[in-house]
């Protein structure tokens, strides 16, 4: 291998870079649009869900039920209403998301001592606000309840902690707040890298062959090594900026700092961009036009969102489909990543995972160095 | 005499299909040879046996006297190859092509500028260093591809359909200078679907199904034949060989069509 070869190379591959629009968007300002996107608009925190309140017994007891919701931030009453077929109309027509219906004699059965019941209707079209939105609203309840029958208590003279029970605790560890940016920003970090890289070294790869002129290459001295070399360093660089420049708006606009090891993180994250150079180079035996190049990225690259728990949570998903996400390295970066940036754990936790990813990895460098040789003789 | 290229029974099977079969031929130092036969018939594998790209499967052969099988390197350093598609990087300007194939065969910078200079004198792009590959016409993008070609100085200049595709006047420029370079002692191996630009070369190789069917000077050949049209030659032998009774001149099918 000569290095005034490669470097030839890798001058000529700055330049298509440098010279192609297209090229330069997407290795230079595509990520900051991802992390802007995925920070900010993919969230599935839900906050100030819009509540309808029919509030029949219009007691004490009922308006106070009212504010602890209003007091949650999970809820903000959007309208009051003596109807609770209005109600009903109101998430029929998409104006809220939930209603609370409190019945007429809800004060007079809680005055004698008795359970009382109030309805919540929620709007079951959006899974994942439901979900919330009836998770929040009966804690919220039980905790008025709680706190009303305390009084009770109190007011018997009943001591609150002598009573028997179970009472857990549960404490958020690492995002305490439960902030989905959080949560998606260290994965927008792995998908960037990979689908920057595989989809930037595929193109670079098939434009040769596309304009022909790897042709020509083959009959001057340059090795294919070289060739390969020489082409994949550009997208190494853009990598690495892509990384750091993902990990530092992460710190400045969502305030996601690495609590662990920058250096393993960059070790690893190393290791994971030589995987999507390998990914795309495989792509490029392949495909032979650059169009045929991005369908074939696309095919690698869905998967990579869908299924590698950046938006929903692996336990959750089919055998077969778990199964294809164990496959992906993006997966195991993703564990990483969080890993390291979240949880500030070392490689003491996080060696299991490192194996398979660097399995992985090594499997697909030695599918393409196969394919490759192949297609050159 | 000193020969440029020399095969021996020279043989590239792919599987079980004979793509070369057996030729045989020595071209002297400074001529120019053109390798004609129609599509398919094995031209494009015998060039790139040429150069070093893939190995035969038998026989022998020596290009500039480096081995077809230990000094393909060697052979790649000497040769300069031009195709139909020319090889240039559209986004790349006439200078950083030339520099990016210059760098490629590892010329020093001061020989490599000097000989840019030359070879832009010469191809007619003086003024015309700083565009961009993918604006220039045919005929320039042609001429660009032909230094690119000769930047490191060739011994044996392989030319594969170098003027498909291009106008007339181009076409004539371009063997205008191809002819100033034989003079300088390089040796030409081109091939061509054009006739009139075979009747130009020194040698002529005729290859149909991998099998080197003629190998004459022009004249031999129109002599042999009763003809001064090569095109003709070329119809007779096809005809011959495949039994494709049915290819007409274009006068006779100009005719058949207005009969109809």
């Amino acid at each position: 291998m000569n290095l005034k070869r490669v470097l030839t190379v890798t001058k000529k591959e700055f330049i298509h870079i440098r010279r192609d629009k297209a090229s330069m968007i997407l290795a230079l300002v595509a990520p900051v649009m991802m992390l802007l996107l995925f920070g900010f608009a993919v969230s599935t925190d839900v906050n100030d869900i819009r509540l309808a309140v029919c509030d029949q017994s219009n007691t004490m007891e009922s308006r106070e039920l009212i504010r602890s919701y209003e007091n949650s931030a999970y809820f903000k009453v959007y309208t009051m209403t003596d109807n609770p077929q209005n109600a009903e109309k109101m998430i029929a027509a998409g104006n809220v998301k939930a209603a609370l219906l409190i019945p007429t004699d809800f004060a007079k059965g809680l005055r004698r001592g008795e359970k009382e019941e109030v309805q919540i209707l929620v709007d079951g079209s959006d899974p994942s606000i439901a979900r919330t939105a009836a998770n929040y609203a009966v804690m919220i309840s039980n905790g008025y309840s709680l706190k009303v029958s305390s009084v009770k208590l109190m007011n018997t003279a009943a001591a609150l902690n002598k009573s028997p029970g179970v009472d857990a605790r549960a404490m958020i560890m690492y995002n305490p707040t439960l902030e989905s940016s959080k949560f998606n920003v260290p994965g927008v970090v792995g998908l960037i890298l990979q689908n920057i890289t595989v989809i930037l070294t595929a193109f670079a790869m098939v434009r040769e062959r596309e304009k022909g002129t790897i042709e020509q290459l083959i009959m001057t001295p340059v090795s294919s090594l070289e060739l390969i070399v020489g082409k994949l360093i550009p997208y190494v660089f853009i990598g690495i900026y892509d990384y750091a420049i993902v990990l530092l708006l992460s710190y400045i606009l969502f305030g996601v700092a690495i609590k662990g090891s920058i250096l393993l993180l960059t070790l690893l994250g190393i290791i994971f961009l030589i995987g999507a150079l390998a990914m795309g180079m495989l792509i490029s035996t392949f495909a032979k036009t650059q169009l045929q190049a991005m369908q074939a990225s696309l095919l690698v690259l869905l998967p990579s969102v869908l299924l590698s728990g950046f938006m929903f949570p692996r336990e959750a998903m089919p055998k077969v489909v778990y199964a294809i996400s164990t496959i992906l390295p993006v997966t195991h970066f993703l564990i990483i990543l969080r890993g390291i940036i979240l949880k500030g754990v070392g490689i003491s936790y996080l060696y299991k995972t490192a194996t398979v990813l660097l399995a992985l990895i090594i499997a697909i460098i030695a599918i393409t160095v196969k394919k490759f040789t192949k297609k050159l003789d | 005499m000193e020969f440029a290229i020399e095969i021996n029974n020279l043989s590239k099977k792919f599987g079980s299909f004979t793509a070369v079969n057996n030729i045989s031929f020595s071209i002297p130092k400074g001529k120019i040879f053109g390798f004609l036969g129609p599509n398919g018939s094995g031209k494009s594998t015998t060039i790139r046996m040429l150069c070093g790209v893939i190995t035969p499967t038998s026989g022998e052969g020596r290009v500039l006297g480096f081995d077809l099988y230990k000094n393909t390197e060697q052979i790649k350093q000497n040769i300069g190859y031009m195709s139909q598609r020319f090889g240039l990087y559209e986004d790349l300007t006439v200078n950083e092509n030339i520099d990016f194939y210059g760098s490629i065969y590892l010329l020093a910078k001061e020989e490599m500028n000097e000989r840019k200079k030359q070879l832009i004198e010469i191809a007619g792009l003086v003024g015309k260093e700083k565009s961009l590959a993918g604006t220039l016409s045919g005929g320039m993008k042609q001429k660009l591809a032909l230094c690119c070609a000769l930047i490191h100085q060739p011994q044996l200049l392989v030319l594969d359909e170098p003027t498909a595709g291009v106008d007339p006047v181009s076409r004539r420029e371009f063997w205008k200078v191809i002819t100033q370079l034989t003079a300088t002692g390089i040796t030409v191996l081109v091939t061509t679907h054009y006739m009139d630009e075979a009747s130009i070369c020194d040698i002529i190789g005729f290859i149909y199904n991998g099998d080197l069917i003629t190998m004459n000077t022009p004249e031999e050949l129109f002599e042999k034949h009763h003809t001064d049209n090569l095109e003709d030659i070329f119809i007779e032998y096809v005809s011959k060989l495949s039994s494709k009774d049915a290819v007409l001149s274009f006068k006779e099918i100009r005719q058949q069509g207005k009969e109809v």
